[in-house]
């Protein structure tokens, strides 16, 4: 093992700090704008009218389908062709993250709200409440709560996915680990603080939500 | 004050009720059974426009249900309704379930719409459980407190689906009990119920459904005495020989 | 918008060329990957299940590691890393000798990654369906040994083939993963395409088009499956 040199991540610190931190920016902006945009779809998914529901099923099906390192392809295209303007990899990144997750948020709300007992609709009707207060005060407490451990296990997907942003050379965490590694040849002791740092904070995650989740139940 | 006329519903080629048609007067108590399956639940969630159906009419007050222009919220805050699986808000204790619509609806403060749910709690015997959960209470219990969730609208009638069906044999006659004091201060009362003891004591009238449809309409001492159809008269040999 | 369309540029050589190489190989890495990925799965899965400590718990370690470190960074660590910390001879043998290194490379490390997430599953399938009915197995004077081989794993396996479907489909993902170590899949021909003719939009979206054919077809073929051993019923009985 003495030829491991375990001192290149000190001195490499304060650049790997940055990419973490931009790791950080996409998980927030993923999250905050996937939840956004994926509450909407899954509004649009339980309209009982075809043409609302039918193109946000189309596109949740879609993205869902889409290795995500295609979509930033796509978009990383695709933006600058449609506003006719370059705006960098990161707000490309940013876009395609949203647009991304928001598929699969949809999906965690969708079936948080059309697990709610169809009664507990009908009981609050009956009272003579208007559909959104029922949706407002009835439904959506409950299907939130019964959402809350999913959504932080995709809080920590994306986390994982963020590492994806080295394929249109942003320099998240990974990339500038990546960085480090092959300036100074040094493969092995970067990429295991990579997998290390990575695997501390997803598994403390995943375990936090088990536990809140275990707690709930019993 | 209710009228059901000709009423068609179906789920795609399932034809569940078949030209139902009834009326209940002011202060009246009418009970419907009949076998499962039979419609009566679909009937009674017609009548709050809980279910949409294709043909025929039913106003409340005069007003009809399937009228697109009627404001169905405010028909609705006028007629309470218990559910079988009582449906209790499960994020509420029982003081703000009562009290939900009341806030919302009737647009009472929350002060007066507490003052009120415990009231009316206490009238149920359930003075002591307000801050309880749902999940803490038993059934009979938790039906309680949906009755009080109804009456807390002041409604002009009450809608009542099988409301002991789902209770534990020891609970079913508490809540039968605050069902019977509500008929006999003259609340107009739709019940859906298979507890013939409870017909026979309370009811003004009996509705015998089977098919989709309405067998008999009669007076609860010609119902049991002499029944007029033979399906009717099946029914009351399997339910009141155990 | 200003884009001349030129879907014509999908039939051209060398693009086609490229374009099709790349469906194989997406479609090579995704198979053999997923095959890897069962069979690590109903390993650990099992042994996740067995009421014998260490199993459990090497079988939780592998779990919990190979499911909280993103697949790209397992997939340098085992293109990267392995080679370096192994045996300076077998490390010059996987740089020098191993044939097709970036596929073997990216088909292990697609497989391990899918492999831990697909042990969850028949973990879940045993617990939720096989384990219920340990009790009446046991009842009819089965051995515990046999009460799992004959009941309880059968049956929880039959159950998983539908959840396994979206495993399935994430491998299939995955496999675009190996672009950044130089496999030319499916994605990266897109890209490529797109780089030389700055078509993109209609590389793009072939690449699209295929993920999506690749995917119906998987969900047909696990759904036929399931249909065919009445998986969905098991399911609902045990909710």
């Amino acid at each position: 093992m003495n030829d491991f040199d375990w001192g290149v991540i000190a001195r490499s610190w304060s650049f790997l700090a940055e990419g973490m931190a931009l790791s950080a920016l996409l998980v927030l902006v993923a999250t905050v704008g996937g939840l956004v945009l994926g509450f909407g779809l899954a509004l649009m998914r339980l309209s009982t009218h075809r043409f609302i529901a039918a193109p946000a099923a189309a596109y949740v099906t879609v993205m869902r389908s889409l290795p995500l390192v295609l979509v930033l392809f796509w978009f990383y295209f695709l933006i600058p062709l449609a506003i006719g303007r370059p705006i960098g990899s990161l707000m490309s990144a940013l876009i395609a993250f949203v647009m991304f997750e928001a598929a699969f948020y949809c999906e965690i709300i969708r079936a948080g709200i059309a697990n709610v007992r169809k009664g507990q609709a009908e009981a609050g009707l009956a009272t003579g409440l208007r559909r959104g207060q029922v949706m407002r005060h009835i439904v959506m407490p409950q299907a939130l709560r019964a959402m809350m451990p999913l959504v932080l296990n995709q809080i920590v997907i994306v986390f994982q996915d963020t590492s994806l942003v080295y394929v249109v050379a942003l320099h998240d965490f990974l990339t500038t680990a990546s960085i480090v590694a092959s300036r100074d040849g040094r493969p092995t002791e970067m990429y295991t603080l990579v997998a290390v740092v990575y695997l501390i904070i997803c598994l403390s995650a995943t375990k936090a939500v088990e536990f809140y989740r275990k707690g709930r139940t019993t | 004050m209710i009228a059901v006329e000709d009423v068609h519903k179906s789920y795609g080629k399932l034809q569940i009720l078949r030209g139902c048609s009834a009326t209940v007067r002011q202060g009246e108590v009418v009970v419907i059974c009949g076998p499962s399956g039979s419609g009566k639940s679909t009937l009674i969630k017609c009548v709050n426009g809980l279910v949409p159906f294709e043909r025929g009419t039913i106003t409340v007050n005069g007003v009809s249900v399937s009228d697109p222009k009627t404001d169905l919220p405010a028909l609705r805050s006028r007629i309470g309704m218990v559910f079988q699986s009582f449906e209790l808000y499960p994020h509420m204790t029982a003081l703000e379930n009562v009290s939900l619509a009341q806030i919302h609806v009737l647009k009472r403060s929350r002060a007066e719409a507490d003052e009120r749910s415990e009231k009316i709690l206490m009238r149920v015997g359930l003075g002591s459980k307000m801050t309880s959960r749902p999940s803490q209470l038993s059934g009979g219990q938790q039906q309680r407190v949906g009755i009080a969730r109804a009456l807390a609208m002041d409604p002009a009638a009450m809608l009542f689906d099988e409301p002991t069906s789902a209770l534990d044999p020891e609970m079913i006659n508490e809540v039968l009990e605050v069902m019977q004091e509500l008929a006999l201060e003259g609340m107009t009362m739709m019940v859906v119920t298979h507890e013939m003891g409870f017909a026979q004591r309370v009811a003004d009238r009996v509705l015998f459904m089977d098919g989709g449809e309405i067998l008999e309409d009669t007076p609860k001492a010609q119902f049991f005495t002499a029944p007029a159809t033979e399906r009717a008269k099946q029914f009351l040999t399997k339910v009141l020989t155990h | 918008m200003n884009y001349r369309w030129n879907w014509s540029i999908l039939l051209q050589e060398p693009y086609w060329e490229w374009l099709w190489s790349g469906v194989q190989w997406t479609l090579a890495i995704s198979l053999v990957s997923w095959v890897l990925a069962l069979t690590i799965g109903l390993g650990v899965g099992i042994a996740r299940s067995l009421p014998a400590r260490g199993a459990r718990l090497v079988a939780g370690i592998y779990i919990d590691v190979f499911r909280n470190i993103p697949p790209l960074v397992q997939l340098f660590l085992w293109f990267f890393v392995l080679p370096e910390i192994v045996p300076e001879s077998i490390g010059l043998w996987l740089k020098r000798d191993l044939p097709y290194p970036e596929f073997v490379t990216a088909v292990v490390a697609i497989g391990l990654f899918a492999g831990s997430r697909v042990a969850e599953q028949v973990r879940a399938g045993i617990e939720a369906v096989g384990n219920p009915l340990l009790p009446a197995a046991l009842a009819t004077g089965l051995h515990p040994v046999q009460a799992f081989r004959l009941v309880v794993l059968p049956l929880g396996l039959r159950a998983i083939v539908g959840p396994l479907t979206s495993e399935f489909l994430i491998t299939i993902k995955l496999s675009s993963l190996s672009l950044t170590i130089g496999v030319l899949e499916l994605t990266a021909q897109s890209r490529h395409v797109e780089n030389y003719t700055f078509q993109g939009l209609e590389a793009f979206t072939f690449a699209t088009v295929g993920y999506l054919v690749i995917g119906l077809c998987v969900t047909g073929l696990m759904r036929f499956i399931d249909d065919r051993i009445g998986g969905s019923a098991l399911r609902k009985a045990a909710t």
